[in-house]
């Protein structure tokens, strides 16, 4: 009777302290967008079409030691022309608070569908960059960046 | 950080026809990301510049729609093919309403 009470505290406190952890693990990621919401924005743009992959060359360093400015490059192979030029190209993070980072429009005068800018990331995580062509093709690449410092502040 | 924000752009004053040149756009704003509680644990309100546009004799040439992700002080740079002559026309639209503007000439010889 003594031995069979034992067991079931035991039992319970593992239990809880399963419970507890778990809740520790999921508890700094609920604020955060994550790869629903990344593929939920996706599909908001472009319903449920399909990607390919190549043509884009999606630059961001492999290990980021400060997140708040995290350099990532887009560069879109196309020729650019009145006929076949890029359109429209997206980036995403699945681990920062909102999905979104930016969103370009690029015009055949541009001559080169490549641009630069500097981002936040709140924690190691994989960004997804997607290219839309002038004749309705549509493009993804992913890259993962390590976070030291993350870039949420606060 | 209540400052004017102040664009800066760099790009070559003159190209050939034909020739591809690089546009480098930095402006100094805080761009509050909306995401951030103060020292009373308020959540600072969002500012940012939403958007940021290049055009060319007044024909917009490359967009860029920028979230609360983009870093302080947020850079961009993009190409563009030079065929005539003109002024660039670089607008950022600040969340409260307001623009900045930059203009840069550009001779094609």
């Amino acid at each position: 009777m003594v031995l069979k009470s034992v067991e079931k505290t035991r039992r319970e406190t593992l239990a809880y302290a399963a419970i507890a952890g778990l809740a520790a693990l999921l508890a700094p990621r609920m604020s955060m967008a994550d790869e629903q919401a990344v593929a939920a924005e996706i599909n908001k743009l472009y319903g449920d079409k399909k990607f390919e992959s190549g043509k884009i060359k999606l630059d961001v360093p492999e290990i980021a030691e400060n997140g708040l400015v995290v350099p990532v490059t887009v560069d879109v192979e196309s020729p650019m022309t009145e006929s076949d030029y890029v359109k429209a190209v997206h980036v995403f993070a699945d681990g920062n608070p909102l999905p979104g980072i930016v969103s370009y429009k690029f015009t055949p005068a541009c001559g080169k569908a490549s641009a630069s800018t500097r981002m936040r990331l709140a924690q190691t995580q994989n960004v997804v960059c997607l290219a839309e062509m002038s004749n309705g093709k549509l493009h993804m690449a992913k890259a993962s960046v390590k976070v030291t410092i993350g870039g949420c502040g606060g | 950080m209540a400052t004017t924000p102040t664009p800066r752009v760099r790009l070559p004053a003159q190209a050939k026809p034909g020739e591809l040149i690089e546009i480098k756009t930095l402006i100094s704003h805080e761009m509050e990301s909306g995401q951030r509680k103060d020292a009373g644990g308020k959540v600072v309100p969002r500012k940012i510049i939403n958007k940021f546009t290049a055009a060319f004799n007044g024909k917009v040439v490359f967009e860029a729609d920028w979230n609360p992700a983009i870093s302080a002080n947020p850079y961009q740079s993009f190409f563009y093919k030079a065929v005539d002559s003109g002024e660039f026309t670089f607008t950022w639209k600040d969340d409260d309403g307001s623009d900045y503007v930059a203009k840069n000439k550009l001779t094609v010889a």
